[in-house]
């Protein structure tokens, strides 16, 4: 056994210092597709999700194909940097650039409330994780957050088996009608305060999968959502600052 | 694409004798050609491509006699043809709902064993730790395991009626989101059918991106069962090391293309762009790589507590193999052996050395741990051969245009679970039907069949060392 206590002292820490410090790996993540002109004129069908309309993107839609950068460059580019405000939005409408106005005031009442709800849970919280419908990207990448690069322990957050012991609920997936029961049993079972966070574009909107016979499209028809974060699927330092926005800590 | 029609008894007598002969059962499925009455069609893998046999149904047939007393293979296909078509195969051993959610009173299943004190332990849909969802049935006296049943559907998506109606660009990438730890495997799959159709030959250099992407993606896969079962021994150390190199080599696939399970990448005709990083940087990078993981990988091999729970741990017996046709490293480690990439090359493997994957015999999550060992070596070595090739065909183009108007044909690609297989058929330039099959799908199944002997306590070591996705399995 002794082999493994060299093995681990060999690379030294790999560990990132965000978001402490800043992460070059972070702040060099290709996100969701943003426009850089008026989107009016723009074929509807050129987004294979249908995130493109006259009043921009709706980032909540965008799966990171890439096709709209790719066939007008001058008018639409990817956005920079995995961890950031923009990149998890507090309410559905704010995941539409440019956004509407109005939905800076209904952000910050969104802030508010969820403050004021978490407030009890800034230095230990617990995460359980549902699977409602995911392709298993996702899954991969939250269970990143439990290895040495990210390594959420050192923040405070840590992943339990029980509804009842967990204090953020991250929910992956397109809404698969199969699994709306036990998502919300589980949303049930857990103590307030309670978030809830979409990760990824599927469990946001469906993605690819709009609402069907098999799927919801989106998990807000299941469970009420407080952070939605796209990305096809969303990069772990999207997820870990997703998780700190919900609790209060960004 | 070879089709051949004829009724269903001279149809499953001629799959019967060829799969007696070697030929590998290789799939069945169900599609209603325009609307009109239900065609099954069965496919056999065999040296050199994939033969599709038909059977249609005569029109508002409501049963057929079924394959499956003839070719236990065909058991869950059957399953599947039954929950989206309704119709009965006559003589099938049970028709639970398996990728559709049917209604509550549908949930509840007799148990199998019976005797005192046998009770049965629901693990899921919701699961301990992050994980897929899926529900195991464990019928237990306390600790040994004499029977387990799974449910599936529970995140059943609907994916292939999805397909229906989509262009082939929007195709790929619902592809790739099939089975999200295997995207390039399932992209690949899906567009060599349409280049299939198109007669169309990506470019060479396409064919050295594909490969390269492929393999990272075999890589970081198998590092993942490395992780999870590191994870079910408990040693800490491994697990974080293990964690470590996965997070890397997904690193370096987002170095690539962006994306860090390759998305994207793979289109019809080629890829969609050749990788950021020069040729000589990834020969550079998977060379680091390779020198660290081979030396902890060779750590956990010589650390024999770890060995002790893994040893004689979820033994599929060859026999059992050779006639299910089990695929990837689960079939390789039971001594049989159906790589896509010799017996069916595409792409890059046909200008690059596949040495024909070692085999063994033992069968147990030791050997499945063992396999892709070596798999990961030689993805190394393709990597570094790919890498060579592509540096010394700068200038070559990444696509070649590809749209296919009409016609039918099979696609396949070796994933890290084992071969994906695409049936796609297209109409108006638009796909008219695609019915993918991941080797986690096929595989899956063997799962019923593995624990005699094994305990509680051995489960989540035989779960990682089949190395599946739910994603593929309930579609």
């Amino acid at each position: 056994m002794s082999i493994w206590v060299l093995r681990g002292l060999r690379d030294g820490v790999v560990t990132t210092r965000w978001p402490g410090r800043p992460d070059s790996y972070a702040d060099g993540w290709r996100g969701p597709a943003r426009a850089l002109g008026p989107t009016d004129a723009i074929d509807p069908g050129l987004c294979p999700t249908g995130a493109i309309s006259a009043q921009g993107i709706d980032q909540g839609r965008c799966i990171l194909c890439g096709r709209c950068v790719a066939e007008r460059p001058g008018l639409f580019a990817w956005s920079q940097g995995a961890a950031g405000p923009v990149t998890a939005g507090l309410c559905r409408d704010a995941l539409v650039v440019p956004e509407p106005p109005e939905t800076d005031e209904a952000v910050e009442a969104a802030r508010a409330r969820l403050r004021a709800r978490t407030a009890a849970l800034r230095r230990s919280v617990h995460i359980r994780h549902v699977d409602a419908g995911s392709d298993g990207s996702e899954e991969w990448e939250i269970q990143a957050l439990l290895g040495p690069v990210y390594d959420i322990g050192r923040l405070g957050v840590f992943f339990t088996a029980s509804p009842r012991h967990a204090d953020v609920l991250l929910v992956t997936g397109a809404g698969a009608r199969g699994m709306s029961g036990a998502l919300r049993t589980t949303y049930d079972g857990m103590p307030d305060p309670k978030v809830v966070i979409a990760v990824g574009t599927d469990a946001v909107s469906g993605g690819l999968l709009s609402e069907s016979e098999a799927v919801t499209g989106g998990v807000a028809a299941t469970v009420p959502v407080d952070v939605w974060l796209p990305g096809s699927p969303p990069s772990p330092f999207g997820i870990l600052n997703a998780l700190l926005i919900a609790v209060g800590q960004l | 694409m070879t089709v051949t029609q004829a009724g269903a008894a001279t149809v499953w007598d001629e799959l019967a004798a060829r799969v007696a002969a070697g030929d590998r059962f290789a799939g069945l499925s169900g599609a209603r050609p325009a609307g009109g009455p239900l065609v099954l069609s069965a496919h056999l893998a065999t040296a050199g491509g994939i033969d599709t046999l038909e059977v249609p149904l005569p029109p508002g047939a409501a049963s057929y006699p079924a394959l499956t007393p003839r070719l236990g293979a065909a058991f869950w296909y059957e399953r599947v043809i039954h929950d989206r078509f309704g119709v009965v195969p006559d003589g099938h051993p049970r028709l639970a709902p398996l990728i559709r959610p049917g209604p509550p009173e549908d949930y509840a299943l007799p148990r199998h064993v019976t005797g005192y004190g046998i009770f049965t332990i629901p693990h899921g849909p919701v699961r301990s730790g992050v994980m897929e969802a899926i529900e195991y049935l464990v019928e237990t006296p306390g600790e040994a395991i004499p029977h387990l049943n799974m449910r599936v559907f529970y995140k059943h998506r609907g994916v292939i009626e999805r397909f229906a109606g989509m262009t082939q660009a929007d195709g790929v990438l619902l592809a790739e989101r099939a089975e999200g730890i295997a995207s390039v495997a399932h992209a690949l799959a899906f567009c060599h059918a349409v280049e299939q159709v198109a007669g169309c030959q990506p470019p060479p250099a396409a064919g050295l991106v594909r490969v390269l992407h492929a393999e990272l993606e075999r890589i970081a896969s198998h590092l993942d069962v490395a992780v999870r079962l590191a994870d079910a021994a408990g040693l800490a150390v491994a697990t974080a090391r293990f964690a470590l190199h996965k997070e890397r080599v997904q690193r370096l696939v987002s170095a690539l293309c962006g994306s860090r399970f390759g998305r994207g990448v793979v289109v019809p005709g080629g890829v969609a762009t050749l990788p950021l990083l020069p040729p000589a940087r990834i020969r550079a990078e998977a060379g680091r790589l390779r020198t660290a993981i081979t030396a902890d990988a060779g750590a956990l091999m010589g650390t024999s507590s770890f060995l002790d729970r893994l040893r004689g741990t979820g033994p599929l017996t060859p026999a059992r193999a050779r006639q299910h046709g089990a695929l990837g490293p689960v079939g390789r480690a039971s001594g049989y052996a159906d790589d896509a990439r010799i017996a069916r090359p595409y792409d890059g493997y046909w200008s690059l050395a596949v040495a024909q994957a070692p085999v063994h015999a033992a069968g147990d999550a030791l050997a499945r741990l063992r396999v892709r060992w070596e798999e990961v070596d030689q993805a190394f070595g393709l990597i570094r051969q790919a890498a060579e090739e592509l540096a010394e065909r700068a200038g070559d183009p990444a696509r070649l245009p590809c749209e296919p108007v009409r016609g039918r044909a099979a696609g396949w690609a070796e994933a890290p679970q084992g071969e994906v297989l695409y049936d796609v058929e297209l109409a108006g330039g638009r796909i008219a039907r695609c019915q993918p099959r991941s080797a986690s799908f096929h595989n899956l199944v063997l799962m019923h069949e593995v624990f005699s002997g094994d305990i509680l306590t051995d489960f989540p070591f035989i779960e990682a060392s089949f190395g599946l996705s739910v994603a593929g399995v309930a579609l």
